[in-house]
């Protein structure tokens, strides 16, 4: 089997998989909601000031969600003993990551992108940013994905990995943070976006080169 | 290139590091002593009051050689972690174990001087500046880094996933720093490390080089300490472990 094959039917298992339980999906992006709905209620309804953090509180809101997922890449298939079969099988372990990664991605990542529009516009987000917000969330959200993966398959071996797994991550999500909401708050003053756009890109592309390749490594250390 | 690699190599082994940083702690804490004790009184008797911050300025003789000392630990830190896990050398582990709480204890003492200073000079306790944010961070990384190896139960893979963790800091840290920087900025240039030579009355400059100096003595000095307790505790059934101790 070549690596592209092993690549398409890992992604193929993983994507069967998350179907099977839909609940999975669901209830991230109701999380997603929720915190969003909570922001109004607690800060106050003023159409002013929601107008001002919606790009911060939807990035947060994505971030938080993103982090409530990630367990997911490697837990399940960590219990079953999945994991351990892809570490012996001829593969090259980063590819094989990368397809787990791409599958959460498109099964967390994908439907908040999708949702993110008609949460901004709840909280009252010019129009003009809509497009640039779905752009930075699409150049965002893998990035999150990637990063995160490193920490699951660090902690992948502990029993209570949720408190040390954010620990480890939040920071490292930071410059996404600032870059994505920088962008769409530019959007909506009217200011030029390219650059934050860019920079998101080169985190994608960073990301994605290196990303796998210290998560294969972390696995087998939490596997050995 | 092969007499450095035994140099280089003699470290790795635990009696011999065990041996020598015992004959060389008395001499870098007299060293520590002395440099600590010049910068504190050039600082803070000799130097002038800067004309516009007046005394409170002189927090700096603290402030910045323990932010300089939070960077320069990390650094230590991802070469002690590429050494370990390259060479699967023991006494990188222990120095990149031993190194990071004095690491997250520099980056605190850091955030705490810069808070007390900016109280008197920006109004304030706490502003949301670059280098207060990133130094932050910096410490949020640290702390991970700490629960990560007291998370994982087995000594060996907790050396390793700190070291990965640690090197997956080290890309991250810059990107982050620019980041912060990028997203808003209110605290003040360089006035050290400046192409045109600092920015500073050389009476002012000795004490905070001094201090910095003092400073790297007191990391050095601890962390031997700290590593040659771990080294012990490690190598308990060894039997340089067992001599040194007066059994058999």
């Amino acid at each position: 089997m070549s690596v592209w094959q092993a690549f398409v039917e890992l992604l193929k298992r993983d994507l069967r998989l998350a179907v099977r339980r839909r609940a999975e999906i669901a209830n991230p992006l109701l999380f997603f909601v929720m915190v969003i709905v909570l922001f109004p209620l607690g800060v106050g309804a003023e159409p002013n000031l929601l107008e001002r953090m919606s790009a911060g509180v939807v990035w947060v809101a994505a971030l938080l969600a993103a982090l409530l997922t990630l367990d997911s890449i490697f837990r399940s298939d960590f219990e079953d003993g999945t994991l351990e079969q892809l570490l012996l099988s001829a593969q090259p372990l980063s590819i094989m990551v990368l397809a787990k990664v791409v599958a959460h991605w498109l099964v967390t990542g994908l439907p908040l992108l999708l949702v993110a529009p008609l949460l901004a516009m709840l909280l009252g987000m010019k129009s003009a940013a809509m497009g640039t917000l779905m752009l930075s969330l699409l150049l965002g959200t893998p990035v999150l994905s990637l990063i995160g993966a490193i920490g699951v398959a660090l902690t992948v071996g502990l029993r209570r990995a949720g408190v040390i797994l954010s620990l480890l991550v939040l920071p490292l999500y930071v410059p996404v943070l600032i870059f994505g909401a920088a962008a769409v708050d530019a959007a909506a003053s009217g200011l030029p976006v390219a650059g934050q756009l860019y920079i998101l890109a080169a985190f994608l592309a960073m990301a994605l080169s290196l990303a796998p390749v210290a998560a294969a490594s972390a696995l087998r250390i939490s596997l050995s | 290139m092969n007499s450095f690699m035994k140099w280089f190599h003699k470290w790795g082994s635990p009696p011999w590091f065990y041996r020598v940083s015992g004959k060389m702690l008395p001499w870098l804490t007299g060293l520590f002593v002395i440099t600590l004790v010049y910068g504190l009184y050039a600082g803070l008797v000799l130097a002038p009051a800067d004309y516009q911050q007046g005394d409170s300025f002189r927090i700096i003789y603290v402030h910045v050689p323990a932010a300089w000392m939070g960077m320069f630990i990390y650094m230590v830190m991802a070469a002690a972690a590429l050494v370990h896990l390259v060479w699967r050398m023991k006494m990188a582990d222990v120095v990149l174990i031993s190194s990071a709480p004095i690491g997250a204890a520099f980056a605190f003492i850091a955030l705490v001087t810069g808070s007390l200073w900016g109280k008197p000079m920006w109004g304030t306790w706490w502003t949301w500046d670059a280098r207060l944010t990133s130094e932050l961070l910096l410490l949020f990384i640290y702390l991970g880094i700490i629960a990560l190896h007291s998370a994982v139960e087995d000594r060996q893979s907790a050396g390793r996933a700190t070291a990965v963790l640690t090197l997956v800091g080290v890309v991250n840290i810059p990107i982050i720093h620019y980041s912060v920087v990028w997203w808003n900025t209110l605290h003040q240039g360089t006035t050290v490390a400046r192409l045109d030579g600092p920015a500073m009355a050389p009476e002012m400059l000795w004490p905070l080089l001094s201090m910095a100096f003092a400073f790297k003595l007191y990391y050095v000095i601890v962390m031997m300490l700290s590593a040659r307790g771990e080294v012990l505790a490690r190598e308990t059934k060894s039997r340089w472990v067992r001599e040194l101790v007066g059994g058999k």
